[in-house]
């Protein structure tokens, strides 16, 4: 696995698409098998860190309160701090990084298109099927 | 008995009988779903993914929780509509890129094996059955508070009527019908609550009593993080939300659907927590009491008795209703066509068509939650449906998080795994309910099991994985191209495959 072949997603910012590259997409040639693993790096590196971002925000909150009990008691806005964040705030948050996520996960896609080009002549689907 | 709620809840069912019974001319099965998505804008089809999801757990529940228990049970909210995120980072749109219907459709395309789907099917219908136990048991909550007749009358009313429904209404009801019952449910938990808290506020702001416990985020440590996990990563594997994804045209449109639902299901959220907070003021009985009946009680309790009261004491039956009637139509559909297609179509009903042999699982598939709702009481709706979310969690999101991500998984390692977590956690859900509960930290374990069979789960996956990796499916790479893919690139072939076929 040691000679797989590298990817730049953003490289079409730079240089025209690859010519061919639709066509060793779909028939998976080595060069065509690293375009879509690079993809999916792009993407679940993408969806990890969002991920993470969300898990220590919200899920650290209850170790926060456990480790500081006199916060549950400081009132913002006329509500206690724990009930401001959980029950108020988490809502947008989590639409936030939901908006955010589908951003970026799209230009990760317009890029990965941008790449590949479009199919230069029509190409039969028998290797996309999944038996 | 107060006659506007009763009127409300008639309106409410007869509109939903009627709106089935006329959409099967309409929708007929998932070419019709595909022809509909280009017809429903985005929002439409987030109300309509929202009006499924909200169910009586969200409705009554949630409210009656945190009247009992305080801050900690925020998290099942949170995490209601946190799963929708998790939903959407990590399987929303290549789920849709696989053209599957049913999580069983997409075992056997990502891993082609018939016995992974056998076992598939038998989790789809056991969570789906634990999550309709409550709807159910909602239902004969609410019946018996507006009418005064005994709870079993609604269960087996709202039982029969969702079950006749699908059986004999419509393969599902149209988009907007579902749509159009998240907008109900947001107007019946909306409407009163700001009618309570201007009570509340000319009142003179009566103190809400509380204590340090009630005040705090987390009760026990094991069983908050528990909660949170299942909840968070719950939501991909029931078996109602996926096939209602199907809707979408393509994969990018259900990331854009995903991101309205979470700020429509957020929206929602908002709401429930003033009907736990104020009824430590006005309904302080209740807290020791049937807490998820709070939602339903607190108009009259804090207005007195009048026509403010009486009406939206209407709104709020009208609104639950809507969330037993929506949810459980989701549910028994989904569970219907699996059983089906996967059990009574293989054995000896094979000779069956189609339609009948829908009609005859959806009759099967509705007795049996109906009659565990006459044998089990005392249960709050929210926990039970806690449990389904941690059996999903602890069996399907491993299968879809690996399958989509990782091209190591075999049939044999999501087999594994799903036994391992997800037998678990059946196990720690049966044992919650029918049994006594366990001494110490055992109690927590098995009534919130997450936070272990979610880690045994996706462990036991790859590890099987890893030994039996020369049992990879060889059109790994052919399948993770079409999931990661936009489907402009896809070619035409492909397309028109994962437009109408159901693989």
């Amino acid at each position: 696995m040691s000679d797989r072949v590298r990817v730049d997603l953003a490289a079409h910012r730079r240089v025209r698409p690859r010519p061919g590259a639709h066509d060793e997409l779909v028939e998976q040639t080595p060069m065509g098998d690293a375009l879509v693993r690079e993809l999916m790096r792009v993407q679940l590196g993408l969806a990890l860190r969002l991920a993470a971002v969300v898990a220590v925000a919200l899920g650290g909150l209850p170790l926060l309160f456990s480790l500081w009990p006199a916060g549950t008691h400081v009132a913002v806005a006329g509500m206690p701090l724990p009930w401001l964040l959980l029950g108020v705030v988490s809502f947008p948050f989590l639409a936030g990084a939901g908006l955010v996520y589908t951003r970026l996960a799209e230009r990760n896609e317009a890029d990965f298109a941008a790449l590949v080009g479009r199919p230069a002549e029509r190409v039969t689907g028998s290797e996309l099927s999944p038996q | 008995m107060n006659a506007y709620a009763l009127f409300a809840i008639a309106t409410v069912t007869v509109a939903t009988v009627a709106i089935g019974a006329w959409g099967i001319r309409l929708v007929r099965g998932t070419s019709d779903l595909l022809v509909a998505s280009r017809m429903v804008s985005p929002t439409q089809n987030a109300a309509a993914i929202g009006g499924e999801y909200l169910s009586a757990a969200s409705f009554l529940g949630v409210a009656g929780l945190i009247l009992a228990y305080g801050a900690q049970m925020l998290w099942y909210p949170v995490g209601f509509a946190a799963g929708y995120l998790a939903l959407l980072l990590f399987v929303a749109a290549p789920l849709r890129r696989s053209g599957a219907f049913t999580l069983p459709d997409f075992c056997e395309a990502r891993l082609a094996s018939p016995r992974l789907r056998r076992l598939a099917t038998a989790f789809v219908l056991f969570i789906g059955w634990f999550y309709l136990l409550p709807q159910l048991q909602g239902a004969g909550l609410t019946f018996r508070i507006v009418t005064g007749a005994p709870s079993w009358v609604g269960v087996v009313l709202v039982g029969a009527v969702v079950t006749g429904n699908v059986a004999f209404g419509g393969m599902r009801s149209a988009t907007y019908v579902q749509a159009f019952q998240y907008w109900l449910k947001l107007t019946a938990i909306a409407v009163p609550a700001f009618f309570l808290l201007a009570r509340w506020n000319d009142d003179g702001r009566p103190a809400i009593p509380v204590d340090d416990a009630w005040l705090a985020p987390a009760g026990g440590m094991v069983a908050t993080y528990s909660l949170i996990l299942a909840t968070f990563l719950g939501t991909m594997g029931l078996p109602h939300v996926l096939a209602r994804f199907y809707t979408n045209p393509d994969g990018g449109s259900a990331r854009r659907t995903t991101t309205i639902v979470l700020g429509l299901v957020g929206l929602f959220y908002l709401f429930p927590t003033v009907y736990g907070v104020l009824g430590r003021v006005y309904t302080p009985e209740l807290a020791t009491g049937r807490n998820d009946t709070v939602v339903l009680l607190l108009p009259a309790a804090a207005l007195g008795p009048g026509l403010a009261a009486d009406v939206l004491g209407a709104l709020v039956a009208a609104g639950a209703f809507a969330a037993f009637l929506s949810t459980s139509n989701g549910l028994l559909t989904s569970v219907a066509g699996v059983l089906a297609n996967d059990v009574l179509g293989r054995g000896r009903l094979a000779g069956w068509g189609p339609l009948p042999l829908f009609r005859a699982a959806a009759l099967f598939a509705g007795a049996v939650p109906t009659g565990l709702a006459l044998a089990v009481h005392g249960l709050n709706v929210s926990q039970v449906v806690g449990l389904a979310f941690a059996v999903a969690a602890s069996s399907f999101c491993p299968m879809l998080v690996l399958g989509i991500w990782w091209r190591g998984l075999t049939a044999a390692g999501a087999a594994a795994g799903i036994l391992a977590g997800g037998g678990s956690a059946v196990v720690a859900v049966l044992w919650t309910i029918f049994l006594p509960p366990a001494p110490g930290l055992a109690a927590d374990l098995l009534a919130q099991p997450a936070a272990w069979t979610v880690p045994l789960a996706f462990a036991v996956m790859v590890s099987v994985s890893l030994a039996t990796r020369r049992r990879v499916p060889g059109a790994v790479g052919a399948m993770l191209l079409r999931l990661h893919a936009p489907e402009t690139l896809h070619s035409p072939e492909t397309q028109r495959r994962s437009e109408t076929s159901r693989l």
